[in-house]
């Protein structure tokens, strides 16, 4: 028989998709903003590997000359980013459903595990709750990572206003950069969690829109939601 | 028997509830995230607001830029100073970055004087070697630019609360506004009062201890850490006063008015 397996929360689900929008649209803005002075690079030795960004890539995604613009929309949009930011934070507090979410004494070992696991080099996985150890070390940090945009982008924002909060950013020109790397990270973030929604499902992505997953039982075990350890993503 | 006619309603009841709240749940999702498209087409496609003080911005993101500058506003404070350093760490190379306003090849600085217009018939006109025979103030900060850039640079002159003393021009300070232009009028700004009044905000004629050179606004230029260099208007024609917001040069091509740091 089947049982509905409540997973996600309201909030959370609310939060989750009301962030993505504008996210997107915070990182097209910066992108925006960065073009003006795009100066930042990988190098070794002298030697540069990669440069933020090749031309080519600015001007296919019309990036050039939209400073003022790029301006514009990143002051609006960091109110919806904060606050949305602030009200899952303080929900996932009060809730006690930060209990699913943060890494426990075993989540780094574990990760390490499900990672082998996920390329296909280990078979089992180790027994999880709601979010297997990766997705609660991915899931903290990404949280964590959005605050330490927040803060460096304010930082770089009011640097005299909110000199301390520059200082201890390590500066003008180092909360920059912090700012441009945690929207990197963002990126990348956003491309593996990706690829584990589509390999964990739709039943798994169905939920974070329903908010339930239906779990077939055998018939005569009532009300007994089973063992099924949650699909990663 | 009995059992399995149970087990039979409790399933459909299930089936029944699971299509009603996937319903619901995938109903708001589309609806919602339809909206929230027709919404971003909206803004994105937004009108120009009216040309003026300001200008080129979409209007209702000119309307958030001003609101979040009123909120923003709130935090600042005489006190907040910007982060100094020691003269060895200015830079030698000074960057260039704009000659808006200062293209009049008939322009010759030893005819200059600042005009400060105490009314719109009252100008006083100031000499350089006047100014230089005020206190001088000097400052190495890490000069912002709006594209990104910053760069410490070491500029000296006069603090601008010591020139508004010294000419008697308290009675303005009341004002909400300074404004500044080039001789040619084609560079100008708008200056809140408490930014123009803060304590490290500089007439300069001294750049890394020597006169202005032409390129960074000989003879006189402003030097305001609190706001990017888009403020910092360089060959400094004239001052004035007013209530409303000067006009401003970019913030008529759709930048932040406020531009505070």
């Amino acid at each position: 028989m089947k049982i509905i397996k409540e997973k996600h929360s309201l909030v959370m689900r609310w939060t989750h998709w009301i962030n993505f929008p504008i996210l997107g649209i915070m990182i097209w803005s910066g992108l925006l903003i960065y073009w003006a002075n795009h100066s930042y690079s990988i190098s070794i030795f002298g030697f540069t590997l990669f440069r933020f960004f090749p031309d080519s890539f600015f001007t296919f995604l019309h990036i050039p000359y939209r400073l003022a613009e790029g301006m514009a929309f990143h002051f609006l949009f960091m109110w919806f980013f904060a606050l949305n930011g602030f009200f899952y934070v303080l929900y996932t507090l009060i809730s006690g459903e930060w209990r699913q979410l943060i890494p426990q004494k075993n989540s780094f070992t574990e990760a390490w595990q499900v990672i082998l696991h996920d390329l296909h080099i280990r078979r089992s996985l180790p027994a999880q709750n709601k979010y297997n150890a990766a997705q609660r070390i991915a899931y903290t940090a990404i949280i964590l990572m959005g605050f330490g945009s927040l803060f460096t982008g304010l930082a770089i924002y009011k640097p005299v206003q909110f000199y301390w909060i520059c200082w201890l950013c390590g500066g003008y020109h180092f909360a920059r950069i912090l700012h441009f790397a945690l929207t990197i990270g963002y990126v990348f973030f956003f491309l593996i969690h990706v690829v584990q929604v589509i390999l964990a499902g739709w039943r798994n992505f169905s939920s974070v829109i329903s908010g339930f997953e239906v779990i077939e039982t055998s018939q005569k075990v009532h009300g007994e939601a089973g063992n099924n350890s949650d699909d990663p993503a | 028997m009995k059992n399995q006619i149970d087990e039979k309603r409790d399933n459909n009841a299930v089936d029944k509830k699971i299509k009603r709240r996937s319903f619901i749940a995938y109903l708001t999702f589309l609806t919602v995230g339809l909206s929230a498209f027709e919404g971003w087409k909206w803004l994105y496609h937004a009108p120009s607001e009216t040309p003026g003080v300001t200008g080129r911005a979409r209007k209702p993101l000119r309307a958030a830029l001003n609101k979040t500058e009123s909120f923003f506003k709130q935090f600042f404070s005489p006190d907040h100073l910007v982060k100094t350093y020691p003269k060895s760490w200015a830079a030698k190379n000074v960057r260039v970055n704009s000659d808006i306003g200062m293209t009049d090849k008939n322009f010759n600085p030893e005819n200059w004087s600042l005009s400060v217009l105490r009314s719109d018939t009252d100008v006083l006109k100031i000499s350089l070697k006047e100014l230089r025979e005020l206190p001088k103030t000097e400052i190495v900060f890490d000069f912002k630019c709006v594209e990104g850039w910053d760069q410490i640079q070491h500029w000296g002159g006069v603090k601008f609360a010591d020139f508004i003393t010294h000419f008697r021009l308290e009675a303005h300070t009341g004002m909400a506004y300074v404004g500044m232009k080039t001789p040619d009028g084609k560079y100008f700004v708008g200056l809140d009062m408490e930014s123009a009044m803060h304590p490290q905000t500089i007439l300069a004629y001294e750049m890394n201890g020597q006169p202005l050179i032409p390129q960074h606004g000989e003879p006189l230029r402003l030097i305001i850490p609190v706001k990017y260099g888009i403020k910092n208007l360089k060959r400094i024609g004239t001052i004035s006063f007013s209530n409303q917001r000067p006009a401003d040069y970019w913030a008529m091509r759709g930048y932040d008015y406020y531009s505070g740091l």
